[in-house]
């Protein structure tokens, strides 16, 4: 591999309690792309992407093997603050999460858990994370009302908003078009184009066709284990496994 | 709708007026009993009034007032902070087994009759406190240690219940934010949980200011105004306990007219209560 790849994934195995989710899975995640990692449900794509922020450590009962090198450094290290590392890697999840709070401070919340009190720069983080995440035209005359009272779409953008606003490194998308009509979902697509620009993003599309719209590259996940993974257009066009053609041309199962 | 078919509706809807014609009869009957006074010694004079001595004419509840509200405000002072630390740790640290033991013998607080709780405040709470802090040890004080743990289980289980039904995704919204487990608790849990945690304070309070028999044992029971907590003091529900017994004419009445105040003070509470409960619901 000639440049260092963004994550890497080396013989990870999850588990939760005696089930194993996750069976000896290695990937590398080149930085600045979308990869999506798409499979049918339970085959793993979830649980994958929980591992990559450590989400996964809030689940009781759970314990995993393998490790992830986010730079080249083990997430899992002791040393390594699981708060600082979820700012760098963040996750917008399948169902919108606003916090029951204004828009305003749903953005803000995490530039002020890091320290930033200063209205003015505030503002700005504000601003520029719904500008990124194109929701800035449709939500700036009432940033105060409750983030409970915009639309399902506009929830889940203002939810990538609140991830931007951390400046991360890597953003995880667990199927995040998944309840939303086909207009909301462009613009979340268009909003994802845009940022690879400057970050990584992982992405579980809910379907095949999103993974084709969007990602440079994919994996394929059946039963916690990778099949097959390669640039989007490569995988897509010539799957090398039987396995993977049967899924996406839709004969599986 | 076929007859048979009504009767069940019919025959249910009889009984649960029957219990709402209780509240009814005992409310027409205390302010019947208790209103007559009210108006001849003036509401100002009443509610107001500072000599409490039924002998000699004089029917002013105001220590009463004060030390009703000074007990329940001690209770919720000394109670809510342990009730809501104790929610969330049932809710957000412990793990199953542990919230399996402590939520059963949190309720079974709730089953000790309060009786036992003011005979257990007398023989160790008073003397400590005599022993300890001073004054006669029947006071203020006593009254409001036994009834913060009184209300314990009141605040613990609606607290608890409503920071149990916050949406997971708050949870998980704030941690991969990057938030710890204390600043999603307070920062986006307590917040979301408020009206809920409002509501049952309230409630706790209602409790705590409609509870006689526990308080009758060790608060003292003095009619005088109470200048400290480590005072004695007098509740509106004690003046009712106490004096039943013996009262007549113009002294039972007063009773009554104290029942009204006390029947008054509980019903702003339970609104507030419902007024906070029903907008935790407008707001999902």
């Amino acid at each position: 591999m000639t440049p260092q790849a963004k994550i890497a994934v080396k013989k990870l195995s999850f588990y939760y309690k005696k089930e194993q989710v996750i069976r000896d899975l290695s990937l590398e995640i080149p930085a600045n792309e979308i990869l999506a990692v798409f499979g049918p449900a339970n085959s793993g794509t979830t649980t994958l992407l929980r591992t990559l922020n450590r989400l996964s450590d809030t689940i009781r009962g759970a314990h995993m093997g393998g490790e992830i090198l986010l730079d080249g450094k083990d997430i899992y290290a002791l040393d390594v603050s699981v708060t600082e590392l979820r700012r760098k890697v963040g996750m917008v999840f399948e169902v919108p999460t606003p916090l029951p709070m204004s828009i305003y401070d749903n953005i803000a919340y995490g530039p002020r858990m890091r320290g930033i009190k200063r209205k003015k720069a505030l503002d700005q983080v504000v601003e520029k994370a719904l500008r990124m995440a194109v929701l800035w035209d449709e939500v700036k005359e009432r940033l105060n009302a409750s983030a409970m009272s915009i639309s399902g779409g506009q929830q889940q953008r203002l939810c990538i908003a609140r991830v931007l606003a951390l400046e991360p490194e890597v953003i995880l998308c667990d199927r995040p078009c998944s309840g939303l009509d086909p207009v909301s979902t462009a613009k979340i697509e268009e909003s994802l184009r845009e940022l690879k620009e400057r970050l990584t993003i992982v992405l579980a599309p809910h379907n095949v066709q999103q993974a084709g719209r969007v990602a440079d590259r994919v994996a394929f996940m059946l039963m916690g284990s990778l099949i097959e993974e390669g640039p989007a257009a490569d995988v897509f066009a010539n799957p090398k496994d039987k396995r993977t053609e049967d899924y996406i041309t839709g004969r599986f199962g | 709708m076929r007859f048979s078919e009504k009767i069940p509706g019919r025959v249910l809807l009889v009984i649960a007026f029957s219990a709402l014609s209780a509240l009814v009869l005992i409310t027409v009957f205390i302010f019947v009993e208790g209103v007559p006074l009210i108006a001849r010694v003036g509401v100002f004079n009443f509610i107001f009034g500072m000599k409490w001595a039924p002998s000699q004419g004089a029917f002013g509840i105001f220590p009463m007032i004060v030390g009703s509200l000074s007990v329940t405000l001690g209770a919720i002072i000394l109670g809510v902070p342990i009730a809501l630390c104790c929610a969330i740790f049932l809710t957000e640290f412990a793990p199953a087994t542990v919230r399996n033991a402590i939520r059963p013998a949190i309720q079974l607080l709730a089953g000790i009759p309060s009786v036992v709780y003011g005979f257990w405040g007398l023989i160790f709470v008073v003397p400590l406190i005599r022993n300890y802090i001073g004054g006669p040890g029947l006071s203020i004080l006593a009254g409001s240690i036994i009834l913060a743990i009184m209300i314990l289980p009141t605040i613990i289980s609606i607290s608890e219940v409503s920071l149990l039904a916050l949406p997971p995704p708050y949870r998980e919204g704030a941690f991969a934010l990057g938030a710890t487990q204390w600043q999603t608790i307070h920062g986006v849990l307590l917040p979301a949980a408020r009206s809920g945690i409002l509501a049952a304070v309230i409630l706790g309070m209602g409790r705590a200011i409609g509870e006689t028999m526990a308080v009758i044992m060790v608060l003292g029971n003095a009619v005088a105004m109470p200048s400290s907590i480590l005072d004695p003091a007098r509740t509106l529900t004690t003046n009712i306990g106490i004096e039943m017994a013996y009262a007549a004419g113009e002294h039972r009445q007063a009773l009554f007219a104290t029942g009204i105040v006390l029947l008054v003070m509980i019903m702003i509470l339970n609104s507030v209560a419902q007024y906070a409960l029903r907008r935790r619901q407008d707001e999902r």
